[in-house]
């Protein structure tokens, strides 16, 4: 009864979320006392084998390319019948876009009890709980899965990828998919930028950057720090940043290990969007902002003069 | 053209969140309830400007939940729905809630299903998924823009670092986030129409959830901010690089 995992791509590649659900699966069936096996869907360009150092024995890849788009309704079904092909008892996925598009489905398909939004391993010693953030990121809730069937989806950047060496044997599974009722037109990609939902740093502002023209020292400093930028929602509301870049409560909720909040005073429903992120920075010039008190680092200062000696400081690391 | 859009009642977004029973239920003393901001701002202001649009659209509103629930259902008739269902009975497992809303839906042969891209209350982004499997229909998930032509539905949706537009044939399930539409105030005249709209209350169907919440944990408090001279920046950088090691 292997734990399945999983395996998600993108454009022919496996996503950066691929190797942290790797690592929590594999633990998992070691819990458990079985192997931790992945499922696959479309082509793929990456060497598929070398996931196993991430502690994957077996992956069973059906590359069919008109599977390299996920597709929820195809998806569900192939990963219904290989997890029941191998005798699945529970089937992890990363609680990303596509998680959150697939998991649900398969959840209702196969009866088996979901966890969206996983952030530790399952208690398995009286039977199976799991922690899950609950009240976007202002609490946790553990839950009991009382299926025989499990699936668990895992909060991306929750988990520490442990990379063990090792390879996995690949098995072409012949499965001809259906066609999918829902067709992709266009996709638009932000080129040469890091998504935020997969940066591990990310340097945000928010009305104390005073009007849009002022985002050239934050996308600096960003790209000096190799990391994302972001928003506020009153700058998002404002039209001075996409609506895309919007974290908080009412948009993107993210977990990177440095978040950098300039100029923002951190009300409630922002902090609700990124309190999982591991290390807090408040550089605000109002030393009273509340953003300070779930801050690991601050800088009470006003932000066109710091943020440039910042600039200064990281490039010459 | 039917339309039905899926309302749950949560804490509103500045509420304590804390927890009573030996942390086993969420404190509800003080809490003001509002519609979860993504039902609301976005299925359900979306669905009425499809009405708008086409006076042919009929929108119907359900919410699974107890008498607690029917000030909140008044609410998003007001803004503008024409009748709402509340399925009597409480519960937190998505997939007892999405079967209770996927047997009305079933009855009342929908085109178009729509619900929040999540409750910011259990987070858990799944009601959506559940419906359209248990319906056999497609499910575009964390739609940011919805339009229609006949009965063709175009779609664009987030994806990891951009979006992508789909196009869909109808029944369709999609979940909904920011960018579909506005927020909307509720006038007077909605307010006032809205005490009179039919509310029909009905009674679960019989289905066993998987899933049920044991214990809450609050997060363990920050141990203190670190604070570095506005003088010396480069300091925190070098905290960041040799302290934290997140650079």
């Amino acid at each position: 009864m292997p734990v399945l995992i999983f395996l998600d791509q993108s454009d022919n590649t496996i996503k950066k979320t691929t190797p942290e659900v790797i690592t929590y699966g594999a633990k998992l069936a070691a819990q458990l006392g079985t192997t931790a096996e992945g499922i696959l869907l479309g082509t793929i360009s990456d060497d598929v084998a070398s996931l196993g150092k991430y502690g994957v024995t077996r992956i069973h890849h059906v590359s069919d390319p008109s599977l390299n788009h996920p597709d929820g309704q195809v998806y569900t079904k192939i990963i219904a019948k290989v997890a029941g092909d191998i005798g699945a008892k529970v089937i992890v996925f990363s609680n990303n876009l596509h998680g959150k598009a697939i998991a649900p489905r398969l959840s209702a398909r196969l009866r088996a009890g979901l966890v969206a939004g996983a952030v530790a391993l399952p208690d398995t010693s009286a039977g199976f709980t799991v922690k899950k953030n609950v009240f976007s990121g202002k609490a946790f809730a553990n839950v009991s899965v009382n299926t025989e069937m499990k699936i668990i989806s895992v909060n991306p950047n929750s988990f520490q990828v442990e990379a063990t060496g090792g390879s996995a044997e690949v098995v072409a599974v012949n499965i001809s998919p259906e066609s999918p009722k829902t067709k992709v037109v266009s996709v638009n990609k932000i080129q040469g930028e890091i998504p935020l939902s997969e940066a591990e740093r990310v340097v945000s502002a928010g009305r104390g950057l005073k009007g849009p023209e002022n985002w050239k020292m934050i996308e600096e400093l960003a790209a000096v720090l190799h990391a994302a930028t972001a928003c506020s929602r009153a700058v998002a509301d404002a039209g001075w940043r996409p609506h895309h870049e919007h974290v908080g409560q009412t948009g993107l909720a993210i977990a990177p290990n440095l978040y950098m909040a300039i100029g923002i005073s951190g009300a409630i429903q922002h902090l609700a969007g990124v309190n999982r992120s591991k290390v807090i920075v408040v550089i605000n010039k109002d030393p009273e902002a509340p953003f300070f008190k779930a801050a690991d680092y601050g800088i009470v200062g006003d932000a066109f003069e710091v943020v440039p000696k910042l600039i200064e400081a990281a490039k010459a690391l | 053209m039917k339309i039905l859009v899926c309302i749950s009642k949560t804490p509103d977004t500045t509420a304590k969140i804390a927890f009573t029973d030996n942390n086993t239920k969420f404190a509800e003393a003080g809490v003001q309830w509002i519609i979860n901001p993504y039902d609301e701002w976005y299925a359900l202001v979306r669905a009425i400007e499809l009405k708008e649009k086409d006076s042919s659209v009929v929108i119907h509103l359900i919410t699974v939940g107890g008498p607690d629930t029917e000030p909140i259902i008044r609410k998003a008739l007001a803004l503008g729905g024409d009748e709402a269902y509340r399925v009597n009975a409480t519960g937190h497992d998505s997939f007892y809630i999405s079967s209770q809303i996927a047997e009305i839906a079933k009855q009342g042969n929908y085109d178009l299903i729509f619900t929040g891209k999540e409750t910011i209350d259990y987070n858990s982004s799944s009601v959506g998924g559940m419906v359209a499997e248990l319906l056999d229909l497609p499910f575009v998930s964390l739609a940011t823009k919805f339009d229609l032509n006949g009965t063709t539905a175009t779609i664009v949706r987030e994806i990891e670092g951009g979006e992508e537009t789909v196009e869909s044939s109808l029944p369709l399930v999609v979940s909904c986030q920011k960018g579909m539409a506005e927020q909307r105030i509720p006038n007077m005249k909605g307010i006032m129409g809205a005490r009179t709209k039919p509310l029909k209350v009905t009674e679960p169907v019989n289905v066993e959830p998987l899933t049920s919440i044991k214990t809450f944990e609050t997060p363990p408090p920050k141990s203190g901010v670190k604070l570095v001279s506005a003088d010396n920046p480069a300091e925190l950088i070098r905290l960041l690089r040799e302290e934290a090691k997140v650079i």
